[in-house]
């Protein structure tokens, strides 16, 4: 059974590492992703203003590529998923919004597509239980601090997935891997997103109290579901900016640690492009390795 | 008609109410759920804005509700049922008394069994600030002085109860009758008073008024997450920190932290806590917060002068007489900061809590390591009235407080003829105007008995 899946322009260019990876664990939990024929970026911020039918055209574009893919569609990145949930939401309440986009498209969307995170198939569909099931390497005394951010779970009420100011679902996810969970305030904070372009020194101090923080709960490593987070923490760590000096920690990918931990080569756990190497966290763990499904597929 | 009134809680509204009617020569049955009367004003320290303190003023009325001829007070007693009797309008009431596992006529109020009492349990009346015995009195100053056992905690009924039900042996190794645990209450009484074989008692009434004045909760903390949750042991609500400010409290005044009984230096305030947030609370304000804060902070800074109180507003409410005066003195002369802003989130880190917040009249984050956390939570009706207006058939607003006929020109008067309301049932309000609202409803009591008279 093979999922619809967007993949959104940051996976394919600078966050390559979480697309791998998570086309590598969904095969090899027996669920290949199968990229959406034609799709193109999703606009990144979900529109607030009240005469927003510009900035929902790209949204709802991508969701007629799902409807015709079977009208269920997953993402890895969690702001292509906050967009493209709350536009599904939104056309579903305006029908009116919906029609004028389709006049102006001129390929009508029936507005009944399903957006998912692909947290939410593991943990509604393969479940916890069964994820522990296939886990090979179990990530045993590997302590590492889920880091949720906000668009994944906010705003709650249009989101519902879990309960942004006490998450579990990445907290699920990693104890299924065997990790040691590491609980810590600053887990759904902001990291200051796209301030990162036009006004760094933000998203460094924000960077900073985090990863602090983190470290002080004694995290080896930050787990987060967002290339923008990700980034926002990886990078300001980097030897050259002298931010914390000596003091780094690696911020992964639930995938990656899920590549790890189910046993797959090293290949797919696209971990080459971090500013803080995480490999050296898996040195102490004699990994097995069953294979690349990516590969032995096809 | 029956010349006689019920009135369903004995806080200060029930109090008052009570007295008004009973002074003028009419009786009063008086039904509090709780073992002693005073509700949530006895859990006050000090009142705003004159700082009395809160338990000598009302002690003299407390002791008259006691000692008075015309009222008949049942505490520790629930409403069982009201029945409207067809023919003359009266009201039947039954009314459920707890079995307090002491027979209060025998019982001098001497105190014995709660200090031979071996085991402690968390207070409701404390608010997590300090424990109760199982046999208990809410305070010394307690009307009627006479304490109840709770069962549930108790390991004497609990034993025995075992034994009868036949879930522990009721013989011993040697074949003896088994004696239930502890008892130490029973071995020390000195009037015999303990009866561990009470049972709840049905009383029925006949009035012809009534008065609902059933008072109010704080919202709980479990619905403010990004405030802890209720998980963080110093972050209290406005009631806790009153006992902790309060000299007849479990710290005797001492203003201590619940966690590990240090001082706290720096102390936030945070005031709609729950209020004024129709998207996760309350919509309403809850009127008495702002009063209420700027006389904690001031309070604090007299038992602790070196510490440092913050306060989070949205903005200030102080109308009424001499308050504005009172803010400002906490603004001015008591050196309270105060900030305009929301807290949007606070976390524990190491002892410190970490507040995080705006202050919009600078136009900058505040961030602030506190050693305790004050939340005035939003006033909301008690969990219980929703009962008593079912019963009643008495009209509730979407928050859950009773609706008066008019608001503006009938306030006290609920939808039933014969059923009047008064104090924070009806809604957010303090001292002053819950006293004035009791005795505009035992005066349309009075005016309803004597009408009777006239026309009779």
């Amino acid at each position: 059974m093979s999922i619809a899946y967007f993949p959104g322009c940051t996976l394919s260019t600078k966050a390559t590492g979480y697309d791998i990876s998570g086309r590598a664990v969904a095969q090899a939990l027996g669920m290949p992703l199968e990229e959406l024929p034609e799709w193109q970026c999703c606009g990144a911020t979900f529109p607030l203003a009240t005469e927003n039918s510009m900035a929902l055209i790209a949204p709802t574009r991508i969701l007629t590529q799902v409807q015709k893919s079977g009208g269920k569609v997953t993402t890895l990145c969690a702001i292509c998923f906050h967009v493209l949930r709350r536009s599904q939401n939104f056309l579903e309440a305006h029908p009116e919004m919906l029609e004028r986009i389709n006049w102006f498209t001129e390929e009508p969307y029936d507005g009944k597509a399903t957006v998912t995170h692909f947290l939410e198939i593991l943990r509604d569909e393969v479940t916890w239980k069964g994820l522990a099931e296939k886990v090979t390497n179990p990530l045993k005394g590997l302590k590492v601090a889920p880091y949720y951010g906000c668009l994944l779970l906010r705003p709650p009420s249009e989101i519902k997935m879990d309960d942004p100011d006490n998450p579990t679902i990445l907290h699920d996810c990693l104890a299924a891997l065997g990790c040691e969970v590491v609980d810590f305030p600053y887990q759904s904070e902001c990291c200051g997103s796209y301030l990162t372009v036009s006004k760094p020194e933000l998203p460094h101090k924000l960077a900073n109290e985090i990863l602090e923080s983190a470290r002080r709960h004694g995290a080896q490593a930050l787990v987060t579901a967002c290339p923008l987070c990700q980034f926002n923490l990886d990078y300001p760590q980097r030897p050259e900016h002298q931010m914390l000096m000596g003091n780094e920690i690696p911020v992964l990918y639930f995938t990656q640690l899920m590549a790890v931990a189910l046993g797959l080569e090293q290949a797919t756990w696209g971990m080459d492009k971090h500013y803080i190497d995480p490999r050296p966290l898996f040195e102490s763990f004699r990994l097995s390795v069953v294979g690349d499904p990516l590969k032995t597929d096809h | 008609m029956r010349e006689r009134a019920l009135i369903i809680g004995a806080g200060i509204a029930g109090i008052q109410a009570a007295l008004d009617i009973a002074n003028s020569g009419y009786e009063v049955v008086l039904v509090e759920k709780e073992p002693s009367i005073g509700g949530h004003m006895a859990q006050l320290s000090e009142t705003f804005p004159t700082l009395d303190c809160s338990q000598c003023i009302m002690t003299p009325r407390t002791v008259e509700v006691g000692h008075h001829e015309n009222i008949r007070l049942y505490t520790y007693s629930d409403i069982e049922s009201i029945k409207r009797d067809g023919s003359d309008g009266d009201f039947t009431v039954t009314i459920r008394r707890h079995a307090a596992y002491i027979d209060w006529d025998k019982c001098n109020g001497c105190g014995t069994c709660q200090e031979k009492c071996p085991f402690k349990v968390e207070s409701i009346f404390e608010r997590g600030i300090g424990p109760r015995k199982v046999v208990y009195t809410l305070s010394p100053q307690a009307v009627p002085n006479k304490p109840v056992i709770d069962a549930e905690n108790c390991r004497y009924l609990q034993s025995l109860w075992d034994m009868q039900a036949g879930r522990i042996p009721s013989v011993d190794k040697n074949g003896n009758p088994a004696k239930p645990k502890c008892g130490a209450c029973l071995k020390f009484c000195p009037t015999e008073a303990i009866d561990f074989e009470q049972k709840d008692t049905l009383i029925e009434e006949k009035v012809g008024a009534i008065i609902v004045s059933t008072g109010y909760d704080l919202f709980p903390q479990s619905r403010l997450p990004e405030y802890g949750g209720g998980n963080i042991p110093d972050v209290v609500d406005g009631l806790a920190f009153e006992r902790l400010l309060a000299a007849s409290g479990p710290t005797a005044g001492k203003v201590i932290r619940p966690s590990d009984g240090k001082q706290p230096l720096e102390v936030v305030f945070i005031q709609c806590s729950g209020s004024r947030d129709p998207e996760r609370g309350m919509p309403y304000c809850s009127k008495i917060c702002c009063m209420y804060t700027a006389k904690q902070a001031i309070l604090y800074k007299h038992r602790v002068p070196e510490g440092q109180a913050y306060v989070f507003y949205i903005d200030v409410r102080a109308g009424g007489k001499g308050y504005e005066e009172f803010l400002n003195r906490a603004q001015e002369e008591e050196g309270v900061v105060y900030l305009r802003g929301k807290v949007s989130k606070l976390f524990r880190e190491g002892d410190k809590i970490i507040v995080k917040g705006a202050d919009t009249l600078s136009n900058r984050t505040v961030e602030i390591a506190a050693d305790m956390v004050v939340l005035a939570t939003a006033v909301v009706p008690r969990s219980s009235s929703s009962q008593i207006a079912e019963m009643l058939d008495l009209e509730m607003d979407e928050n859950g407080f009773f609706t008066a006929s008019d608001e503006e020109l009938e306030p006290v008067a609920s939808n039933i003829a014969g059923i009047f309301l008064a104090g924070t049932g009806l809604g957010p309000k303090d001292i002053p105007e819950t006293v004035a609202q009791a005795s505009g409803a035992a005066a349309k009591v009075l005016s309803l008995f004597q009408r009777e008279k006239v026309t009779a």
